[in-house]
């Protein structure tokens, strides 16, 4: 066959494939903009500045009540999604390192543990999960003056967690507590579970980045007369990061991506305002739209600084 | 020092898993009687002895349940005959499609003397095996060539590929269930409408593709060169070498990857519960929103979290047993 012929197809099919794209796309535009207007739906993001009139359960940072706009509702739903995923993405590392390291311990029975905890895990959808822990904290713990108190000025409760803060500790007021901080059932509802979850994953991608380095390190570690934390805090870890890096990102932005089931149970993320805007105005385009944006965003922002550092440690 | 480590963890072991029994089996109730319930300490497992006909068949009408059970049944056989390697052949495909139909009939019904039953009614079991089935069986083929089209030297298709996985893998799953959900109505022409459940198959559809093709890029990528130049060398085309050669040896190296991913593929289909079907775990929480019932939210998500767990702990084993064949194959290979 002449080459000629040959890239004269590639062309056609390339030529086939926009033209298929350009005729799906303007056939959705088409049938949407004439939905709309016999739904009397309006577009363009202009909702974004009236009033929201819905209340919203929690805020982290900002201020915010029903008088306030859709745009400040939604910026609170970001920062709500922001402060869970990053408090949980310390969390299930710390969670999923130690059970990494537990998972070839010496220690047979601590071994079968952490294993066990990885297969069950994984193995049951975080939803399931997620209204497990809800059911728990707002089902089985006791109600405020009940609270169980596992440590000095921690208290677990149905209406919550409390917790000790630099110069203020819970206290009973009334029905509940007052002072320190506290994590509302559905904020440690799902802080709790998307911890435990991301950390089995985690635990794997530790476990292969250590069993990824050569047992010579090891041995070379243990010649110079290093103990076996110290081998592993030394040698083992630091070379083991680079294997483990580029799975370990795609977890974090798993997380980051899991914490919109917050929806479900009564978090208010950004995909739960969302949702809520989406149901009082109708424009459910502009919603979806913001929601992915959003996710999009901070995906790739992810990415990009991982790679930036995955470029730092990589062999030279 | 590692002995000390056993008897502490054994002492926690024990101080976590006797109260844990002492709720779930001793102190725990088993007749459906909320009133007694209430009363005990330990777990109600009555709750979803009385609530079993509902978490697994839904709204299906009371008398006709024996036809969702039959397809479960059904939809099962074809999944435990499909991993078994004696019968990966081309007959396996008809095998499926005569086992489909029957479940279709089975499930509407409408001929044969069965009542119909229109999808607004299926829930339970059956329909997050349904979702996941027929999601995995649609968007299976669409992931090979999207993976193809991501290796295609053809810069165009290239692009689209890159653009549509990486977008999809940006996006939370809520995203495109809502997008089904609220936004597809209003992609279509007047008059046309589509139901909720077919809506978040298409969402389910779209999200497995852009992971699969990810899977089976990775199985095309650990294909030597050499394969390709052979392949050419034999006078086959694109199309031809891809089919008889470069697939089916890709396909055999991503068997434990894809089990994994239609592992993570079960669980994610829990979310159609937000856009308000009713799949195993949605009827587990309607059931509990009886007020009798209610507060045995512990109980019945411990349930649903075995019921998961059976199915995608047997699937992971499978996915294992595969790795560990495939390794004593290579090992043998070079002698």
């Amino acid at each position: 066959m002449a080459a000629g012929s040959k890239k004269a197809r590639a062309l056609a099919y390339q030529a086939l494939a926009l033209a298929a794209l350009a005729a799906a796309a303007s056939f959705l535009i088409s049938n949407t903009a004439a939905n709309l207007e016999a739904r009397h739906i309006a577009s363009g993001f202009g909702f974004l500045r009236r009033e929201a009139g819905f209340e919203v359960g929690e805020s982290f940072f900002l201020r915010y009540d029903a008088a306030d706009s859709y745009w400040r509702a939604l910026l609170v739903g970001l920062t709500n999604t922001l402060a869970v995923a990053a408090i949980g993405i310390v969390l299930a590392t710390a969670l999923g390192t130690a059970i990494g390291l537990a998972r070839l311990a010496r220690n047979a029975l601590l071994r079968a543990l952490s294993a066990a905890y990885v297969e069950f895990i994984r193995n049951v959808p975080l939803l399931v999960q997620l209204f497990f822990w809800y059911a728990l904290i707002t089902e089985a713990l006791p109600g405020p003056r009940q609270a169980l108190q596992p440590l000095p000025h921690v208290f677990l409760t149905n209406r919550g967690i409390f917790l000790p803060v630099l110069g203020s500790v819970p206290q009973l007021a009334g029905f509940n507590f007052a002072g320190g901080m506290a994590l509302t059932p559905e904020f440690a509802a799902l802080l709790i579970g998307l911890a435990i979850y991301t950390a089995a994953f985690i635990a794997e991608i530790v476990r292969a980045g250590i069993l990824a380095i050569e047992r010579g390190q090891r041995d070379a570690a243990f010649a110079m007369g290093l103990t076996r934390w110290q081998s592993l805090r030394h040698v083992v870890l630091p070379q083991a990061l680079r294997v483990i890096v580029p799975p370990l990102t795609s977890q974090y932005l798993n997380l980051t991506k899991n914490s919109s089931l917050a929806v479900a149970i009564g978090y208010p993320d950004l995909v739960s305002i969302a949702n809520t805007t989406i149901n009082q105005t109708g424009q459910a385009i502009e919603g979806v739209a913001i929601i992915m944006a959003v996710y999009l965003t901070i995906s790739l922002s992810i990415s990009a600084l991982m790679n930036w550092y995955n470029a730092r440690v990589a062999f030279k | 020092m590692s002995r000390a480590l056993t008897v502490v963890l054994a002492l926690l072991v024990v101080a976590a898993l006797v109260p844990f029994a002492q709720w779930a089996f001793l102190d725990a109730v088993w007749r459906p009687d909320a009133a007694a319930c209430r009363a005990a300490h330990g777990a109600c497992w009555g709750f979803i002895v009385e609530k079993h006909r509902f978490i697994l068949f839904g709204t299906y009408p009371y008398d006709e349940q024996w036809r969702p059970a039959l397809a479960t049944l059904a939809l099962l056989a074809l999944w435990a005959l499909s991993a078994m390697r004696i019968f990966w052949r081309p007959a396996l495909a008809l095998a499926w499609a005569a086992g489909l139909a029957l479940i279709a009939v089975l499930m509407w019904g409408g001929v044969l003397g069965l009542p119909y039953v229109e999808n607004e009614r299926w829930g339970g079991l059956i329909l997050t095996l349904l979702l996941s089935t027929i999601g995995l069986a649609v968007a299976f083929p669409l992931s090979i060539l999207l993976a193809l089209g991501r290796r295609s030297t053809l810069p165009v298709i290239r692009a689209l590929s890159v653009a549509y996985i990486e977008l999809i893998r940006g996006v939370p799953l809520i995203s495109l269930l809502f997008m089904a959900s609220v936004m597809l109505p209003l992609f279509l022409p007047a008059g046309v409408t589509i139901d909720k459940l077919a809506r978040a198959q298409i969402a389910l559809i779209l999200f497995a593709a852009a992971y699969l093709a990810e899977v089976v890029r990775g199985g095309l990528q650990a294909i030597p060169r050499g394969q390709y130049d052979a392949a050419a060398a034999i006078g086959l085309g694109y199309w031809g070498a891809t089919r008889s050669i470069i697939l089916p040896q890709a396909l055999r190296i991503a068997v434990p990857p894809l089990v994994n991913t239609f592992v993570g593929f079960f669980k994610d289909t829990s979310l159609v519960l937000i856009i308000g079907l009713f799949d195993l775990l949605s009827t587990i929480k309607v059931a509990l929103t009886e007020p009798a019932w209610s507060g045995f939210g512990v109980e019945a998500y411990l349930f649903a979290a075995l019921v998961y767990f059976v199915f995608c702990y047997g699937m992971s084993r499978y996915s294992r047993r595969f790795e560990r064949r495939a390794e004593s194959i290579t090992l043998r290979e070079p002698a």
